[in-house]
């Protein structure tokens, strides 16, 4: 018999997100040829993201749209996939490891009595069928291979690590709007603070600058912050800036904080603590640029610069400036 | 106020992993309350000296998990619960099962824990526990405030600040800028070897294995292939940073 997957789709800043498409094409690899994946995607307005999720690789959509579901409110999210979950009777629910699928995900695990294996980076199915999930644990520092005892599965996808199946202009999917079920509500969300307006999120950065106690104070961050500017990416942070109070604690990146995997990271006045390390050792190129010749962080990094960063970055934000230019 | 908080004993952050025969050495390692959670065990001392009431700690874990809820008891949490039971499975399931198990039969008007551990990082078991308990929750807490039976919360949501209010009894978990952990005083390690402390069983919660039977398990435990040092680029800065961005361009290809 065939399987259905479910793939829970999200949108930010008016887009789908990049980890929902990745989040079809691991359901997809989860699953094999036969396995019908459909997505679903809650939200206030949800149609206009039908096409392109059917173009990524989902064979039906699923949508909920009610003004409840604008923000992500746990109890009203859960409601409306509930509702959906009922419908399809899926025999695994994949989500983005995102603010939203990290905690709407668990609700399912408890709700159904099913395994949950939470942020992976790779899928492979072994000989005899069975999928093997791979995540990093304790930041990073160990890679874990993980596979369900019973169904169904739900699953969270670490953005930035498994690549999106290509588009296809031609795929058709039938769609399907489903009625919100306006449970009552105890949890209201108040007020959201768009804190990242216009910022790329670490987690789905391709590029990241980060900034360590060397960068010596908040306007420390300015030249690290052009940098990003130029090549769109985002400014990140090692703990010591964070406790020195340079930053906020949501640019932290490491064993506390995040855990980043981007195509390039500059690390910048990063001495490289163990902690910190396990949080970005699994990006693409690493760059170090550190006064101390004997900083740990040069151990790991495929470039590095002896230097001051307050000399350095500002020369290479020059350089990409007058390269990247249309 | 009763306030439950579930603590989970983890590695110390700067620890390196070994890895023998398909598991973790713990040999010789410093372990710690993880640091998440040691922001809600914070909080609910926090909130108890204001409020009154009896804050619990509760970790589902081995005999040496003992350590952490001694060293939560001397932060100034009231009582502490070690749930040990080699039949408990290694899964957030088998987990959340247990630590429901006991929070049912006990009384309660807030559970706090971590966002995540900074071992296995799955984040499951606190959002699990409020499902089981059918109580909203509310996960990655910056800021908490409890008045007349309600709370209002700040949630760190991948940089946005959500303002959350729900009623109590719920679940929150915490983010790292909570509060500022405190360190046990002499005093409070003192005291906290009169403090009471529960060992329990499935038996004692009246649990038969098959409830906390995992529903996953490992198949493979290794380290990350080795990052190799590369290249130092030398000169001075202006040609560094040209040399640099040569080789991001023809060899790396990042650009």
């Amino acid at each position: 018999m065939s399987k259905t997957f479910l793939v829970v789709a999200e949108t930010r800043g008016g887009s789908l997100r990049q980890v929902s498409f990745e989040t079809i094409s691991a359901a997809r690899s989860a699953g094999g040829a036969d396995t019908t994946v459909a997505a679903v995607l809650l939200g206030a307005a949800t149609d206009a993201f039908v096409n392109e999720l059917t173009q990524y690789g989902a064979d039906r959509v699923y949508t909920v749209a009610h003004a409840d579901l604008e923000h992500y409110n746990p109890q009203a999210y859960f409601a409306a996939l509930q509702t959906v979950v009922q419908t399809v009777q899926p025999d695994a629910i994949f989500f983005g490891h995102t603010a939203i699928g990290k905690d709407l995900a668990p609700q399912f695990s408890a709700e159904l009595g099913a395994g949950q294996i939470s942020d992976i980076t790779a899928i492979e199915v072994d000989d005899s069928g069975q999928a093997l999930f791979t995540r990093p644990i304790y930041a990073g520092k160990v890679l874990e291979k993980k596979a369900f005892t019973a169904l169904p599965w739900i699953v969270t996808v670490r953005p930035n690590n498994i690549a999106p199946l290509a588009i296809d202009a031609t795929r058709t999917a039938a769609a399907e709007a489903i009625a919100y079920p306006e449970p009552s509500l105890q949890t209201i969300i108040r007020d959201v603070v768009r804190n990242t307006s216009g910022k790329i999120d670490l987690s789905e950065a391709k590029v990241i600058i980060s900034g360590g106690r060397g960068v010596r104070s908040a306007d420390g961050f300015k030249p690290l912050e052009e940098l990003a500017a130029v090549l769109g990416g985002a400014v990140g942070a090692s703990r010591g800036a964070c406790d020195a109070g340079y930053c906020d604690y949501a640019l932290q990146i490491g064993q506390t904080g995040k855990v980043v995997t981007p195509e390039l990271y500059i690390a910048c006045g990063i001495s490289g603590a163990i902690q910190h390390v396990a949080g970005m050792s699994s990006s693409r190129v690493i760059i170090a640029i550190n006064k101390d010749p004997e900083a740990p962080i040069f151990k790991i990094a495929d470039y590095g610069i002896v230097g001051d960063l307050f000399e350095v970055v500002p020369l290479l934000t020059e350089q990409f400036k007058l390269a990247l230019q249309p | 106020m009763n306030i439950i908080v579930l603590v989970k004993q983890t590695f110390d952050t700067e620890e390196k992993i070994v890895v023998e025969q398909g598991s973790v050495v713990e040999d010789g390692v410093k372990f710690v309350i993880n640091p998440y959670d040691e922001y809600a065990v914070e909080q609910a001392i926090q909130i108890r000296d204001e409020a009154g009431g009896k804050v619990t700690v509760v970790s589902v874990g081995p005999e040496r998990a003992a350590e952490a809820l001694r060293t939560a008891l001397a932060m100034g949490a009231d009582e502490a619960v070690l749930i040990n039971d080699s039949r408990i499975g290694h899964d957030e399931h088998s987990v959340a099962m247990a630590l429901h198990a006991f929070v049912s039969q006990e009384p309660y008007d807030l559970i706090l824990g971590g966002n995540f551990s900074v071992d296995n990082g799955a984040g499951q078991v606190a959002v699990r526990l409020a499902k089981l308990l059918s109580i909203p929750h509310t996960s990655s807490i910056t800021k908490l405030d409890i008045a007349a039976g309600s709370a209002v919360a700040h949630r760190d949501a991948e940089g946005d600040l959500e303002t959350v209010e729900l009623p109590l009894p719920a679940l929150f978990t915490a983010q790292q800028g909570l509060n500022e952990p405190r360190y046990p005083s002499l005093q409070g390690i003192m005291k906290a070897k009169k403090k009471p402390f529960r060992e329990l069983s499935l038996d004692d919660l009246n649990l038969d294995a098959g409830t906390v039977a995992p529903r996953t398990e490992r198949k493979d435990l290794q380290l990350p292939p080795a990052r190799q040092a590369g290249k130092m680029i030398s000169g001075e800065p202006a040609e560094q940073a040209q040399e640099l961005f040569r080789l991001l361009r023809t060899e790396a290809k990042v650009i």
